[in-house]
């Protein structure tokens, strides 16, 4: 009895590990969040009201409490300019995705049937721009898309265009850049279906009459869903919530909600609002986030 | 379904394979009669893998209504000559003619011919009774149609009740039979089986096997089985084709392959049997006599075709070798027991229907023998450490020259 109970603490600490961690860099930063898009903007430090002061005692907390309010939520919906960002996210991230499968299903589709040795060369060449830092490869499109870039100049000397192209500040550099940073994220998991498909099931579709088209449509596409579905959430989610990228190659127009995010809490410093936001943007995400965790539990279990 | 019955009577003996002599581009020479046409002909066939001959030069003929099975240990070729009938792979040289027509370069989708994967390959999206749709509907059949073929395969193999389960809530068993009704439904000219009850447990492959070959007399379809295991082609086939190193040794029905093997490989490969070398020191009166190491001289009776060399090996079958006590012996052990062997009995294993006994010569050779236990009590039992005489007869003898 006691032997086994040595052997469970471990175990039933282990289990609880991930739940501590996401209790104490999830829950309680969101508990934080929550508090604060309740609260009204001051200029004060912090610069919100009401502030919870634990040794002011329980009546003091009471007050507190009694002075937060929904009105920085009511202030989101009335605005025209958060309700856009919102779906400007949204309309971005989709088409973003959309893009993105269309590329990298072919490409995932070409590795996984490879030479064994050429796949993982392949592998190689899709995470190695990884190595080098996210903003100097967005930066590095800067400086290809700028009138004087790389670009025009190819595009001149090629004699396509006759005169530069404007490239940067327009939502067409903007879906680059997000296609050209999220393209590992949607090849990888795709890939990863796809590799681990039994080439005798396209072997037996043939024999069965099914031509090499047919034989995709019928049998490698349904049995990859759960790589496209993978893929497209793990593009999609971050996508929404993308800043660095539109701030830096997209016209300033129009913003996606990161971007109003941002504005709201260090130019405007209004903290409360940009809590606010950013709350509604979790639970907009809520959706695709346990859509995503259900793919993954069923393709645990599919796995055992 | 048609009803017709197959001619499944024995094949005619085969010509024994030439050893070595013949050179291969004789084989192919034999004139295409229409008449007698077989259904599928594979003509010289050869498929390299870089400088490796998986099917060196193997030509073969397969009758209607046949099951043939290609029996070889791993790496023979026999897979790969059936994914070359299945059009998986693309012969190097040689033609495969099914009907007549060459179909070496047709893509396996439009062959009129059908195969059932060793590890079934079901499709695990979609249901059983998708599963043995699949290739109806790929076939542009109606619905309607579609629905009926498929309750009929659906009660052919037994699996009533279970259309809309997916391939992983069946068992082993169950999967086996989705996999053998989804190669049935298009009613191929021929269905291939690559090692089609390997997965099953001993007891259900036994069972299956008898239904595999109930089901192939029933449909009158031809079937091509390759297995690596002996006993199941024994079981199954009408015609064995033993292949090793990308050729066929020998083609013969099983009885033939058991009892008269083309060569020393064969008679050890399929089945069990004790060999002993020597040298032809005489013959006379449709006996020959050869003097062995192991066995001292063994009388034997002359085979049909002449013995050309003189170093050969004497075979004989662990059933056909028995045992008597020593001292008086019967009038019938007398009376065959040409062959005289004396030593003791070394081991015993008993397998429930027969048993094996190993016996130790007094030359220090080993000899097994199998017995029938055709009695509940153990009166002709033997024990180790008995002193034996294993005797068998000049006919139940092989001779073979390589």
């Amino acid at each position: 009895m006691s032997a086994r109970r040595t052997f469970t603490r471990p175990a039933r600490l282990a289990a609880i590990a991930p739940y501590l961690w996401m209790v104490l860099f999830f829950l309680v930063p969101f508990g934080f969040v929550l508090k604060i898009s309740l609260s009204q903007t001051a200029i004060a430090q912090p610069p919100y009201l009401p502030v919870f002061d634990l040794a002011a005692g329980a009546g003091a907390i009471k007050a507190a409490f009694a002075a937060l309010s929904l009105d920085n939520f009511r202030l989101l919906v009335s605005d025209d300019l958060y309700v856009l960002s919102y779906l400007r996210s949204l309309v971005v991230a989709a088409v973003s995705t959309s893009v993105l499968l269309l590329i990298g299903y072919p490409v995932a589709y070409g590795m996984a049937r490879l030479p064994r040795r050429w796949q993982s060369v392949t592998m190689m060449l899709v995470i190695v721009p990884f190595w080098t830092s996210f903003l100097i490869r967005i930066y590095a499109w800067i400086n290809i898309l700028q009138h004087d870039g790389l670009l025009n100049q190819v595009l001149l000397a090629l004699h396509l265009v006759s005169a530069p192209v404007v490239w940067l500040s327009t939502d067409s550099a903007m879906y680059l850049g997000i296609v050209y940073s999220y393209l590992p994220f949607m090849i990888l998991p795709l890939y990863a279906t796809l590799a681990k498909m039994e080439p005798a099931l396209l072997e037996a579709a043939a024999d069965l009459g099914a031509s090499p088209r047919t034989a995709f449509w019928q049998v490698t596409f349904p049995l990859s869903l759960p790589g496209v579905g993978a893929g497209a959430l793990l593009c999609f989610i971050p996508i929404v919530g993308e800043f660095v990228i539109p701030d830096l190659l997209a016209g300033s127009s129009s913003m996606m909600i990161g971007q109003t995010l941002w504005l709201e809490f260090f130019t405007n410093k209004d903290w409360p609002v940009a809590s606010a936001a950013a709350v509604v943007l979790l639970v907009l995400l809520l959706a695709p986030l346990v859509l995503y965790d259900r793919l993954q539990r069923r393709q645990l279990e599919g796995a055992r | 379904m048609a009803e017709e019955l197959p001619n499944v009577e024995a094949a005619p003996a085969p010509k024994p394979e030439p050893p070595v002599a013949i050179a291969p581009e004789a084989v192919v020479t034999e004139p295409a009669v229409a008449a007698d046409m077989p259904l599928l002909r594979i003509e010289a066939v050869v498929k390299k893998f870089g400088i490796f001959r998986a099917v060196d030069r193997l030509s073969l003929d397969i009758k209607a209504g046949e099951f043939f099975a290609l029996l070889g240990p791993s790496g023979c070729g026999k897979t790969t000559l059936l994914r070359m009938l299945a059009g998986f792979e693309t012969p190097d040289e040689g033609r495969i003619l099914l009907d007549g027509k060459d179909i070496a370069q047709v893509l396996p989708h439009q062959r009129p011919v059908n195969m059932m994967f060793q590890n079934y390959a079901l499709f695990p999206h979609l249901s059983v009774h998708d599963n043995i749709a699949f290739g109806l509907k790929r076939a542009g059949m109606a619905r309607s149609e579609i629905d009926s073929r498929v309750a009929e395969l659906v009660a052919l193999v037994k699996l009533d009740g279970l259309g809309k389960r997916k391939p992983d809530q069946l068992s082993g068993g169950q999967k086996q039979r989705v996999a053998l009704a989804r190669s049935l439904a298009r009613r191929p000219k021929v269905l291939l089986l690559d090692e089609p009850l390997a997965a099953l447990d001993k007891k259900l492959r036994e069972s299956t096997q008898l239904e595999l070959m109930e089901l192939q007399r029933r449909l009158g379809m031809t079937f091509i089985i390759v297995t690596h295991d002996q006993e199941e082609a024994m079981t199954v086939a009408s015609r064995i084709g033993v292949m090793d190193a990308g050729r066929l040794d020998q083609v013969a029905t099983p009885r033939e392959l058991y009892e008269a093997p083309a060569s020393r490989w064969i008679a050890e490969f399929v089945g069990d049997i004790n060999i002993f070398e020597g040298q032809v020191e005489s013959r006379e009166a449709g006996r020959l006599a050869i003097s062995t190491r192991d066995a001292g001289t063994v009388i034997v009776a002359e085979p049909r075709a002449p013995i050309t060399r003189t170093v050969v090996s004497v075979a004989i079958r662990p059933e056909k070798v028995k045992l008597s006590r020593r001292g008086p012996v019967s009038d019938a052990v007398n009376a065959h027991a040409i062959n005289r062997l004396e030593g003791t009995v070394t081991d015993v294993g008993y397998l429930g229907g027969l048993t094996v006994y190993k016996v130790k010569l007094d030359t220090g050779a080993v000899v097994r023998s199998s017995m029938a236990n055709t009695a509940r009590l153990d009166i002709d039992a033997y024990s180790a450490g008995q002193r034996v005489v294993a005797w068998f007869t000049p006919d139940d003898c092989l001779v073979l020259e390589q």
